[in-house]
């Protein structure tokens, strides 16, 4: 039976291990404490728990200045609102100070279907990737998050990990290795190469099933660090493959797609086709439904895939 | 009396670095002359009277930096002949501050409203681990429109950071004009005393003054204080003073030349105001 658990808990869950073993670890958060699973640190450890209020400026000016007297300090919201509304506090107070803030992004992608395309994220990649200073990660799965979480406080500076309110299928072992920065090849393959982060491998992986009766053995790279880029393994891929498809819960700009082209377009020119929000908002709907509006359930995937191979064949 | 004297020390500390951000502001060729020149009492005050070791001080609004980067040439943290780096590459002197503990900036500033969250989460950490610094945060006031100063505003009592002193330059000038012409700030102190903060209200060109206000801080357990300081913006450039056409802008060479003769000679009128 697979298990379903959300990447949030596997962020809360690694927290309470940090308040455990560091005492100098604070969090702080903005009226979504149980939403974001900070409430179990903040029930075991009040005195380094702080509460900004319905104020994510505030959030993540408070973060920056607690870090800057020494604190590791993981900011947790829903990423609509940060780093959706607090982008300059973020870019000044964090990032261009370097100040050692874990920006926890919750509810991304999809992941908040039913309270629409306000409470949706399908920016916040782009947004945390391009501003310097930053580590990029979007876990797959619990225990990918909890090791994330945990790696998170071995840089010191900002890093930026998104999060999903959905319980999806765990595909990591808890003893499976997380190292910042690798990518994980999920599945080796022949004839195509996807690219994912996010819990949306699921539908990669399920996409493969029906490939396979289509004669079309995919390969499938967990890229959950997205900043920086595995860069080794992407060359080995642009060496071994002609195509990329990439596959994110993100708008088709700026994501991990677009990092993927900015670095091949200069070291290994090679063609990468891009799955995501194009160009459009979310709207209110089950997270399954609207994956499959955008194409990017295992159905639109294939589709996908299937029509590439046409057009080359 | 030798309060007095310490008073007048702080008076002439207070005209040298109007001298030097003159000068600096003069070989940049821009920058903000009105509230580095308005804040000149009370950086002097702060960094030669009040200021610990260990206290921190944060400039929310970083446009004024160059009465804190002629502060730190006087404590003898950043080196005199930076004086003229103002605002070129490679310089520490930053046209708005960037973080550079080394020479004791401890912060980054330059968008409007922030750097009074920072100060609170300064304050916190330093509550939290039991230590008795304090943290100093100067705001200007028209940067008090940025609705994010109200979401610390409203913080920082929350926790009794009582450890915070938030400086207000109330020098009434914005860039597009007169504060209550642009967007109105008063009542500034009912607003304040509203959101639970202990209100000071003073000249903020009178050493005595400014260095009183401070102390009552220290002493005022319950809240956090605020000192909404009275500053006349370009304070000691007769030119300048009043004129919100300077907030921005540095000066000529002529205007420069002038300015500093005026200062050398101004510190029987500055002490006059005592009289």
């Amino acid at each position: 039976m697979t298990e379903f658990k959300s990447t949030r808990e596997g962020y809360g869950d690694a927290l309470l291990e940090l308040g455990e073993n560091d005492p100098n670890v604070v969090v702080v958060c903005a009226d979504l404490t149980k939403s974001t699973d900070s409430h179990k640190f903040a029930q075991k450890f009040p005195e380094r728990f702080f509460e900004a209020g319905v104020a994510e400026q505030n959030l993540a000016g408070i973060s920056a200045g607690l870090a800057l007297s020494g604190k590791t300090v993981f900011m947790a919201s829903y990423a609509a609102f940060s780093p959706g509304r607090n982008y300059d506090f973020i870019r000044t107070q964090i990032c261009y100070s370097n100040a050692n803030v874990k920006i926890i992004g919750s509810h991304a992608g999809f992941s908040d279907g039913p309270d629409g395309a306000t409470h949706q994220m399908l920016e916040d990649i782009a947004m945390m990737r391009v501003l310097p200073n930053t580590t990029v990660i979007s876990p797959c799965d619990y225990w990918e998050a909890k090791k994330a979480t945990l790696a998170a406080t071995e840089v010191t500076g900002p890093v930026y990990i998104r999060l999903y309110r959905e319980a999806t299928p765990v595909l990591t072992k808890k003893d499976d290795v997380f190292n910042l920065g690798k990518w994980q090849t999920l599945k080796e393959g022949v004839d195509v190469c996807i690219l994912a982060h996010g819990p949306v491998i699921v539908e990669v992986l399920a996409s493969c099933e029906q490939l396979i009766e289509h004669k079309i053995s995919a390969q499938v790279v967990n890229a959950s660090t997205i900043k920086p880029l595995d860069e080794g393994m992407l060359l080995g891929l642009a060496e071994k493959f002609k195509t990329l498809f990439v596959v994110e819960e993100h708008q088709k700009a700026g994501g991990l797609g677009g990092a993927v082209c900015e670095f091949l377009s200069d070291k290994k020119p090679t063609r990468v086709i891009i799955l995501g929000a194009d160009n459009s908002f979310g709207e209110s709907g089950k997270y399954h439904e609207l994956l499959a509006k955008h194409k990017l359930d295992k159905n639109g995937i294939t589709e996908a895939v299937l029509k590439f191979n046409k057009s080359t064949n | 009396m030798p309060q007095n004297k310490h008073r007048l020390e702080l008076e002439e500390i207070a005209v040298q670095l109007r001298q030097d951000v003159i000068k600096m502001l003069l070989a940049a060729g821009s920058g903000h002359s009105a509230s580095s020149l308005g804040l000149a009492d009370i950086f002097s005050a702060l960094y030669f009277s009040i200021l610990n070791v260990d206290d921190r001080l944060i400039l929310s609004n970083g446009h004024a930096c160059p009465i804190l980067y002629a502060t730190l040439i006087k404590k003898g943290f950043i080196q005199k002949s930076d004086l003229k780096t103002l605002r070129r590459l490679d310089s520490p002197l930053q046209g708005h501050p960037h973080i550079n503990t080394n020479i004791g900036i401890d912060f980054s500033s330059g968008p409007l409203g922030q750097g009074l969250s920072l100060a609170c989460g300064m304050a916190l950490a330093d509550k939290l681990d039991k230590k008795s610094y304090r943290i100093y945060c100067i705001t200007g006031d028209g940067e008090l429109q940025e609705g994010a100063i109200w979401e610390s505003a409203m913080f920082a009592p929350n926790h009794n950071l009582q450890n915070l002193t938030w400086i207000i330059d109330r020098n009434n000038i914005q860039i597009d004009g007169y504060t209550e012409q642009i967007m109105p700030l008063e009542p500034l102190r009912d607003k304040l005393e509203a959101f639970n903060w202990h209100v000071i209200e003073i000249n903020g060109h009178n050493i005595d003054e400014i260095i009183s206000a401070c102390n009552m801080a220290k002493s005022i357990y319950e809240r956090p204080t605020a000192i909404i300081a009275h500053t006349i913006p370009g304070k000691g450039v007769p030119e300048m003073e009043y004129k919100f056409e300077w907030h921005g802008k540095a000066p000529s060479k002529e205007i420069a030349q002038k300015a500093l003769k005026n200062l050398r000679t101004l510190e029987g009128q500055i002490e006059s105001d005592y009289d």
